[in-house]
């Protein structure tokens, strides 16, 4: 019997199949967690790309298309930060499809491993890749910020009509609350995804070994197949759970992303 | 008691943080079906609102999540 490992999962390797690359003493091979960040936009780019096809009354693929970028437009960007928007809408809605396309891929191609495909892999359980994301974000508020508002940015961390004293108070906090959104954007993908995952392999990992202990005899070794059968059932549950997941968290992280743009771009508006 | 298993204690620990984060989401979606209840035509544009509070209030027990993390591997 396999011992139960849960974590070997997150292992990133060289993909065997595809050809070394060294440059200059760095290895520079593909590895599972690039391929599934490159297939995941092929896929975006694809079926976007067939998606976009400008017909008044959308076929299948367009229908598909419009409604992912209405979630974004209609529900995220244009109810938050106003007219005022517009520009950002491509930012929020890429970060978007690459995170959600990520997470389902982890979801849907996890099953690859049962039948040796042994490269799928889930690149938002990574931490460097969630932190180049939210760092990605953080430092456009920044630069937004900083373009939009020039010094008066720093104003973000007052609220107005405040007195001087009680302003220095809030302005720390306010501060340490904005520095610390990267690390909690970052954190709260992979967490999510990394806690799912495990609970997934293994309660997987209690099917194969209670149905080990089952087909071991009988007598009381066949509650082994009673507890093999119902922890297939809460796989089946859980795979669910984290097909909702994998969109949720791909919404919350465009949604923050909104907010905190909003706080830059209407600085000061009341908005 | 050796490091290791002080180390293993402690991230046992901190994941209590997390029992903060599941009573606040309790919470907060209870009161938005309360809400939604009451007023369903009200319900789908504060949706977005939920989903955002529901980001911050996880970011607690995200911390504790990173606490224990630390605590275990670092």
């Amino acid at each position: 019997m396999a011992a139960i490992e849960p974590m070997k999962q997150f292992l990133i390797e060289r993909v065997e199949w595809l050809p070394p690359i060294v440059v200059g003493g760095f290895d520079l091979s593909v590895t599972n967690s690039v391929l599934m960040m490159l297939i995941a936009a092929v896929v975006i780019v694809v079926s976007l790309g067939m998606s976009a096809k400008g017909a008044i009354v959308p076929g299948r693929m367009q229908a598909v298309g419009e409604s992912l970028f209405d979630l974004i437009d209609g529900t995220l960007v244009t109810p938050i930060i106003g007219h005022n928007g517009k520009p950002y809408i491509p930012f929020v809605f890429t970060i978007f499809m690459l995170v959600l396309t990520m997470n389902l891929m982890g979801v849907v191609l996890a099953v690859g491993h049962v039948g040796g495909l042994d490269w799928t892999f889930t690149p938002t359980a990574q931490l460097a890749v969630t932190a180049t994301l939210a760092v990605i974000t953080f430092m456009s508020v920044l630069v937004i910020g900083f373009i939009k508002n020039g010094l008066g940015f720093f104003k973000l961390f007052v609220p107005p009509g405040v007195h001087w004293a009680m302003a220095l108070f809030i302005g720390f906090f306010e501060l340490i609350s904005f520095l610390v959104r990267p690390l909690t954007l970052a954190m709260r993908l992979f967490g999510n995804m990394l806690g799912g995952h495990v609970v997934m392999n293994i309660f997987a990992s209690f099917v194969v070994a209670l149905g080990a202990v089952g087909l071991a005899g009988f007598g009381l070794n066949s509650l082994g197949l009673v507890g093999s059968g119902l922890s297939l059932a809460m796989v089946i549950a859980l795979t669910g759970l984290e097909l909702v997941v994998a969109g949720l968290q791909a919404f919350v992280f465009a949604a923050l992303a909104t907010v905190y743009l909003n706080e830059v771009v209407n600085l000061g508006h009341g908005h | 008691m050796d490091h290791t298993s002080a180390q293993y204690i402690g991230a046992g620990l901190a994941t209590m943080g997390m029992i903060g984060a599941g009573a606040g989401l309790g919470i907060l979606f209870g009161n938005y079906l309360q809400a939604a209840i009451r007023n369903p035509s009200a319900a789908g544009q504060e949706r977005v609102w939920l989903f955002l509070g529901m980001a911050l209030t996880e970011s607690m027990g995200i911390f504790a999540l990173v606490v224990a993390l630390l605590l275990r591997f670092v």
